[in-house]
């Protein structure tokens, strides 16, 4: 595709209702919350919603629904929910509680956020995330959740990547883990109350819609391979991002975007799929036959320092390059933020430096992050307490220890701030589909600070979709759906050749093979920094990928069995569509905007330059049926409260 | 991908258990895999087995892994002879190669245990876990109702023992260690973290009763002191709790007579 193919593609405007209320947006919640219809309470147990998925989003919302009343399917691809990938964060969750009395507030709060996603999320969304972060650390303390305290007895606070307060809440390194362990909690104890009915070892491969709204699901059986048909009133989708679509990324093994991609396929746009957070602070890949990169929390930015030789090429090892001789790039070009800037601008300073020849290790391809200085500051002991684990699992990747060596770290994919569009209720353009946590695009903008993906996913499950979702069930009546509806046979039919066709191909290479070839062109074009020659020449080399994966790809085994061979194969075929539309949007926002930057748009250093003017919105694509030619609706950002300006963290 | 140049690879004979869905049992088949890097996790090591298992179109081993980060609890099989392998305190997924000798054999086997049925080859069904967790492995609180977060200090020693407790990531290790096959750590974990913590207080006695009655449904096997369950615990959890929660349950079955 070249730049005139761009210039055909349909552009809509103004189809996209965004139900974000007006008004002063400090009350906009409380308003739109009392507009909403309610579900009247002895009739709740009469509705049922499918709930895909189990992580913070997923789980919290399975929970608080069935704690109202419905009737909750709750589905996930693990044998158990609390294996769900948030279980892997690692850092931390921010609330502007201000407990640290450093001046946080929710419009702080608020104004980070938007700020760091410079200028392209829903500013009615993030104020309802700032205002709502307060209630989520309550939940998660009355849960029993084990947030570090100080001696006091109180709960403690740490600054994270890009904040200049003190917000985080944390539980060692492990704060996902313990936040999806209370939520897997409160959602084990619905199960024992008959509320919630468990799917584990299912993932749904496509969704029922009758009538124009979403009825129901698909799904395959991971243990015998029967396709098994599911209907409800109400389906929501809680699914995660699609990282892996870049082979290598911090993300699960079997973190995937098949359900959100056959959504999308069934009629939900696909909102900034390009708009995709690279982490700066992971472990660099060490050896062939790397299955992921392994991400070291943010928060060692808080005490390491990053730096790279002066010299260009110098082999040396770390602590014989003396002092004088090492270059603290992000202290030296960002004074007031220094180790601490947001993801994306650490991440591509980082990438500089090696691209120019100053990266460090045997392969150029990292940076050294160094806790000498907090060492003899703080004391081991203190060091240590901060961040055991954290080292201990860099020396067992490694086998280097941190204490004595300076890590070394490089960026890698880690999280999508793009999803699927949803308005102020968490609804999908399908409607009766919701689609929260990371699944959908709503608050990061272009970028996401660290800490706030826990929070916005337990935010959508605990807090927003119980109340919007009763608004959308309120209207009809409940169980007029059955598993008998030709819809359900179409969309089995559909998942059924589907299996049969990649079974069929007997290739003559491994999906995995085929996954490699497409995460590097991503890695490569549609990675940190992107350009139109790139994209339109990646666009056609994923065409090319994708004809030979349908006839090349080699699976084994049968349908009716455990097959990882054929699940995984599964998600390739759709990460290979899923990528050229990234591509295609990377391409048609001809502008940089926090992850996102493209090559013929930033200043001499390198800093990425918006162009509000004409890119201000959300980019949301409709599937035409043709890949190549997918429909853009745009939905205008309007910024009333926090007022366009470049990011400067100089 | 980083230039290796071939040397430092390692080769190792291994012997993996398969067994077919549905069969009653199965056996150890042999495999040869070369070109292993040392930095390689073992994980990735069975995925390059996998790999030359389908290029010569024979089925993949079955087995399971997710997070690859030591934190989602998904992987765990027997490496000669040790729940997660000779390492102590890791998981399989973070078991790396340079960890065995160039030219070792390698025995690979399924956790085994009466309540972790074998699905398929090294696939195991660790729903038991959950069914116990279920019976009352948390707080009962609904959102919404939680109080002020401050409102309630926790000694920051009980906050951190609490966290000892909560890092169990429900692998099964324990049980596939222990030579009764007990879930005493596993149940032992939630309790204790649940009796430390003032949030617990209230379903205290309820829980560890429901839990015990769980685990011993289940089939699990009971605790004689092997001590194996906290030598193969990737999150180290002390067996100091599985006498917590021998007096917790004394505790709630005093108090309910």
């Amino acid at each position: 595709m070249n730049a005139p193919a761009i210039k055909q593609i349909e552009v809509v405007d103004g189809s996209l209702d965004a139900k974000a209320p007006g008004g002063d947006i400090r009350t906009r919640w409380d308003r739109h919350r009392f507009e909403m219809k309610l579900v009247n309470p002895a009739n709740k147990r009469k509705y049922t919603v499918i709930v895909v998925g189990t992580g913070l989003a997923g789980g919290s919302a399975a929970a608080s629904l069935a704690e109202l009343g419905y009737n909750v399917l709750n589905f996930c691809i693990h044998d158990s929910p609390r294996r769900a990938h948030s279980v892997a964060a690692q850092g931390g969750i921010n609330a502007a509680k201000n407990y640290p009395n450093d001046g946080d507030s929710v419009w702080r709060l608020f104004y980070d956020t938007i700020k760091g996603g410079d200028f392209r999320a829903r500013e009615s969304n993030v104020y309802r995330l700032a205002q709502l972060s307060e209630n989520i650390i309550d939940q998660c303390v009355a849960q029993g959740v084990p947030f570090a305290r100080e001696y006091g007895g109180l709960l403690a606070n740490r600054s994270f990547g890009g904040a200049q307060v003190s917000r985080t809440f944390y539980a060692r390194g492990q704060t996902g883990q313990q936040l999806l362990l209370g939520c897997y909690g409160a959602l084990m104890r619905q199960v024992e109350a008959g509320r919630v009915k468990l799917f584990p070892r299912r993932e749904m491969l496509d969704l029922v819609v009758i009538d124009g709204h979403a009825r129901g699901i698909v799904c395959r059986n991971l243990v015998d391979g029967t396709l098994e048909r599911y209907a409800a009133d109400a389906v929501v989708v809680a699914t995660g991002g699609y990282s892996t679509a870049y082979f290598l990324s911090t993300n699960a093994i079997n973190s995937n975007a098949t359900a959100i991609w056959r959504c999308h396929k069934r009629g939900a746009l696909f909102a900034n799929p390009c708009f995709m957070q690279i982490h700066p602070t992971c472990i660099p890949q060490l050896g062939e036959g790397q299955s992921k990169l392994t991400l070291m929390s943010e928060s060692l930015r808080n005490d390491g320092r990053i730096w790279v030789p002066k010299q260009k090429g110098d082999k040396r090892a770390p602590n014989d390059i003396p002092e004088a001789e090492r270059d603290y790039f992000l202290e030296r070009n960002y004074p007031t933020f220094g180790n601490l800037v947001p993801r994306d601008v650490a991440s591509r300073a980082a990438k500089r430096m090696c691209d120019d020849g100053y990266g460090a290790g045997p392969t150029g391809l990292s940076v050294y992050l160094d806790f000498a200085d907090a060492i003899e500051r703080l004391g081991e002991p203190v060091v240590r307490d901060r961040y055991a684990n954290l080292f201990e699992m860099y020396h067992e990747i490694t086998n280097e220890d941190p204490y004595h060596v300076p890590m070394q770290i490089y960026p890698a994919p880690h999280y999508t701030m793009g999803g699927l569009w949803v308005d102020y209720n968490l609804m999908s353009t399908v409607p009766g589909l919701h689609v929260i946590g990371e699944a959908n695009f709503s608050d990061h903008g272009a970028n996401r600070l660290g800490a706030s993906a826990l929070m916005q996913g337990l935010c959508d499950g605990y807090f927003v979709l119980p109340y919007t979702i009763g608004n959308y069930l309120a209207g009809m009546t409940p169980g007029k759906v059955k598993t008998d509806h030709p819809a359900f046979a179409e969309a089995e039919g559909g998942v059924r050749a589907n299996v049969a066709k990649l079974l069929s191909l007997k290739g003559t290479k491994t999906a995995r093979e085929l996954h490699w070839q497409l995460g590097r062109l991503l890695w490569d074009f549609v990675g940190m920094s992107r350009s139109a020659k790139g994209l339109a020449d990646t666009i056609d080399k994923i065409r090319e990928l994708r004809a030979e994966f349908w006839q090349n790809v080699q699976i084994e085994g049968t349908a009716d069995d455990v097959n990882q061979a054929l699940e995984y194969a599964g998600r390739v075929a759709d990460y290979f569509e899923l990528a050229e539309l990234i591509a295609i949007d990377a391409l048609s926002r001809d502008e940089s905007c926090g992850c996102h930057l493209r090559e013929e748009h930033q200043t001499p250093e390198g800093e990425a330059m918006r162009d509000d003017d004409k890119f201000a919105y959300v980019a949301a694509w409709e599937y035409t049926g043709d890949f190549g030619k997918p429909r853009l609706h745009r939905e205008k950002l309007d910024f009333e409260n926090v007022h366009l300006a470049a990011r400067n963290y100089k | 991908m980083s230039a290796q140049n071939g040397q430092g690879h390692r080769s190792y004979k291994l012997k993996v258990w398969r067994q077919p869905r549905g069969a009653r049992s199965g056996k150890l088949v042999d495999y040869q895999i070369a070109g292993i890097d040392p930095n390689m996790s073992f994980l990735e090591m069975m995925d390059q087995l996998n790999e030359v298992l389908l290029k010569k179109g024979e089925e993949p081993v079955a087995i399971e892994s997710d997070c690859r980060e030591g934190i989602c609890g998904t992987c765990g099989v027997v490496i000669d002879g040790q729940a997660h392998g000779p390492v102590p305190n890791i998981t399989t997924c973070s078991l790396r190669m340079r960890s065995f000798a160039n030219g070792a054999t390698i025995t690979v086997e399924p956790f085994r245990a009466k309540a972790f049925p074998i699905i398929k080859d090294l696939i195991v069904d660790r729903a038991g876990f959950d069914r116990i967790i279920q019976r009352g492995g948390y707080v009962s609180v609904n959102t919404g109702s939680a109080p002020e977060a401050n409102t309630m200090p926790i000694p920051k020693d009980i906050a951190e023992a609490a966290m000892d407790s909560a890092a169990c990531i429900g692998c099964g290790a324990c049980v596939a260690a222990c030579p009764n096959a007990s879930a005493s750590l596993f149940v032992s974990a939630k309790v204790r973290q649940m009796a430390l913590l003032p949030q617990g207080d209230a379903e205290r006695a309820r829980r560890v009763l429901a839990m015990v009655e769980q685990m011993d449904h289940e089939g699990f096997g009971d605790c004689s002191n092997h001590g194996e369950c906290e030598a193969a615990c990737p999150k180290s959890i002390s067996i100091e709790n599985i006498s917590v929660l021998r007096r917790e349950y004394v505790r709630a079955t005093v108090a309910k007579h």
